[in-house]
């Protein structure tokens, strides 16, 4: 049974949250449970027709020629459906917010750069009918050379995969080949940790895999219009992108869905509703394109399979002192969503932890694979992968509690973050403690003392406001004492003290100013956890 | 070719003009308009077309329809009394226990089809009866608790 505390931010949120903390019915629960949803595909048309994609067989290829004579004459093919039939044979999904050049045919008509890539459609009577006529096509390819490596596609030489994009990575605003966040200066900090921890993280590609394949029905209403029945997670984005593939106005479809079989990102790609629309407007009867099981695990966008290399400098105390990231994200063949899961990766870095001295590269690259999508936090669920196994990696190192280990370098709030935003309404400690208490995890007094409130409470007086003047590179620790390096964990006051860093163009602006005091943030918050309030 | 197939659904007689080579799902949903059965793989994998025949749970995309002849065969749209939902189906509504809902209607009947013959399962019993039928929003927990729920329902109306 969810467990909703009041007392959390109760000093900032007064209002009376009436549904958070009940449970409460789904609007469509009735539906699910009597079979009776209305999901695209249960949706009946007379005379509906079927339309099959003819797919390419290699992961690189030219076109020499298509010979559809034979499938013309098939028994139950209605239209068949080529490159030069699509109005605007290319496209990709973030034009409609500028983002990013045309680069996917919506047909391949030269070349294929991807196995399952789309060729040709045909319309028939039934499914079966269409994929009788399908093996009837004859198509003669060159093969081309491949990459299928993120660096290897990287490299002087590569086989370029998307002539978009020559150099095989994304370009930003037009000219910036990856994503760059600089702060600080890792070099020097790295010379200064105690240790470096470093690493490589190789993700796959995972396929959504819903129980409901991808697919839409597209029907021709009165006046023109369309009605499509449609699986999208995304109605109006995929409206939107329909529409300008058929050259068609926006206004001249009616798209219908919301009830959707399982999504998880996999829906967001307008895979079937630009073809199925022009296979309804070309012949005038509604068409359904429905993806076999197949297709969806062949064809159906996959999360995309980043490489990411993280360097860690740690202090013995437990500080880290510098983070460096080089993370390549394969984005397949075509853009897709890559570009924007690139920006969301280096947004993300360093993780939830102050750390002075960040150096990131972030690279949208193009490969001969199946084109990468959306899929559940897509950008920063490897990236936070990578980067929580070397929190791991760095608390064995020094010898910490991983718990402990990361609550010392939690965000708190003045502190400067990479990105030269000040932490603000910080509470990832408090949720540590919390977490901790509830798996009877133990924490030492310190830990559970500690907040995020400016300066850390009681755990970091006098170093926790000189966090926020990074990029300093870290002092030198005060030398352990004798007792236990363990016991070392306040921010060293001689931090204080060192001497300004000399003007650099990587400065960030000076912090705010401190917040007014009065400001509540933090372990005051979770009373009902420790049994005092702290202010 | 077409075939004609008559047989039971739900208790009542149906009759379809069968492709041949046909499968039971499509028969149900494109010749019979029971659209409560769902396709999920069309290669038996999934579990998500489940439908009972002769109340044994079975993937109606890999049965032949012409197989079905004579056979009594129910779907969710059978489940439901009237206005009353069966106890399984008020159980998976009040224990949250569909998320999108496309495999619902296999889980239900691979659920019923257990509760028939074991009015009282124990949860190794439930996971057992739906470890063929997949939900890829991973809401397992929820529907083992319902169909538990379910079976305990029962069991008190019977006492």
């Amino acid at each position: 049974m969810l467990e909703f505390r009041k007392d959390i931010f109760a000093d900032e949120r007064d209002d009376n949250l009436i549904e958070i903390g009940q449970p409460t019915q789904r609007q469509d629960i009735l539906g699910h449970v009597t079979g009776t949803s209305p999901y695209y595909d249960d949706h009946r048309f007379a005379n509906l027709l079927h339309l099959k994609i003819l797919r390419s067989p290699h992961a690189h290829a030219r076109i020499r020629s298509i010979d559809d004579s034979a499938a013309a004459r098939a028994p139950g093919v209605k239209r068949i459906i080529r490159a030069a039939d699509v109005p605007v044979n290319l496209n990709t999904l973030l034009s409609l917010i500028q983002f990013g050049k045309d680069d996917e045919p919506s047909l391949a008509n030269d070349f294929v750069r991807y196995k399952g890539e789309p060729i040709l459609g045909i319309v028939s009577t039934s499914e079966r009918a269409a994929l009788e006529a399908l093996a009837l096509v004859r198509v003669s390819y060159d093969q081309l050379p491949a990459v299928f490596d993120v660096e290897e596609a990287l490299k002087p030489g590569a086989p370029s995969v998307n002539p978009a994009y020559p150099k095989n990575t994304f370009e930003y605003y037009g000219k910036y080949d990856h994503q760059k966040l600089r702060f600080g200066d890792v070099e020097a900090a790295f010379k200064q940790a105690d240790i470096v921890v470093e690493d490589r993280y190789q993700m796959s590609p995972i396929e959504h895999a819903p129980t409901e394949t991808n697919g839409s029905i597209a029907v021709p209403d009165t006046n023109g219009r369309l009605i499509v029945y449609t699986s999208t997670q995304a109605l109006f984005f995929s409206l939107d992108t329909s529409a300008k593939i058929n050259a068609i106005q926006s206004n001249q479809l009616h798209f219908i869905g919301g009830t959707v079989g399982g999504g998880f990102g996999g829906k967001v790609d307008t895979l079937t509703e630009p073809l199925v629309i022009l296979a309804a407007r070309l012949i005038g009867t509604p068409v359904r394109y429905r993806f076999s099981r197949h297709e969806e695990m062949q064809f159906g966008s996959p999360r995309g399979a980043e490489r990411i290399y993280v360097k860690d400098g740690v202090m013995k105390d437990g500080r880290i002192i510098a983070r460096q990231v080089r993370a390549y994200f394969d984005s397949g063949a075509y853009t897709r969503l890559s570009s924007y899961a690139a920006v969301k990766c280096a947004a993300h870095i360093p993780g939830p932890y102050t750390i002075p001295n960040v150096h990131a590269d972030v690279y949208c690259v193009f490969t001969n694979r199946t084109p990468a999508t959306a899929m559940r936090g897509f950008g920063v669920t490897a990236l936070d992968f990578a980067l929580e196994c070397q929190m791991d990696k760095g608390a064995v190192a020094v010898g910490m509690d991983p718990l402990e280990f990361r609550m010392l370098n939690m965000y708190r709030d003045g502190d400067m973050k990479a990105h030269r935003r000040e932490a603000k309404n910080c509470a990832l400690i408090e949720c540590a403690q919390v977490a901790a208490e509830k798996a009877n995890w133990p924490l030492r007094d310190e830990f559970r003392r500690m907040s995020s409130r400016q300066g850390g409470g009681t755990a970091r007086t006098g170093g926790g406001a000189d966090r926020t003047r990074a990029p300093t590179i870290a002092p030198a620790v005060a030398p352990p004492t004798a007792v236990s390096q363990r016991v070392a964990y306040e921010r060293p006051a001689a931090a204080a003290a060192a001497p300004p860093p000399p003007p650099q163009q990587s400065l960030p602006p000076p912090p705010p100013a401190a917040p007014s005091s009065g400001s509540t943030h933090g372990a005051p918050r979770f009373s009902s956890v420790f049994g005092t309030r702290r202010r | 070719m077409k075939t004609p197939i008559q047989f039971k659904l739900n208790g009542e007689d149906v009759a379809a003009f069968s492709d041949s080579g046909a499968n039971l799902l499509d028969t149900l949903r494109e010749s019979i308009g029971d659209l409560t059965v769902k396709g999920g793989c069309w290669q038996g994998t999934c579990g998500t077309c489940t439908v009972l025949i002769e109340g044994a749970p079975r993937l109606s995309c890999v049965t032949l329809a012409e197989s079905c002849a004579g056979k009594s065969i129910e779907t969710v749209a059978g489940l439901r009394r009237g206005a009353d939902l069966h106890p399984l189906q008020n159980a998976f509504m009040e224990h949250f226990a569909a998320q999108c809902g496309y495999c619902t209607p296999g889980m239900l009947m691979a659920a019923k089809a257990l509760l028939d013959r074991n009015p009282n399962p124990t949860r190794e019993n439930v996971v057992d009866a739906l470890c063929g039928n997949i939900c890829r929003c991973t809401g397992y927990e929820p529907i083992i608790q319902a169909v538990l729920d379910a079976a305990g329902g029962d069991s008190r109306r019977r006492a």
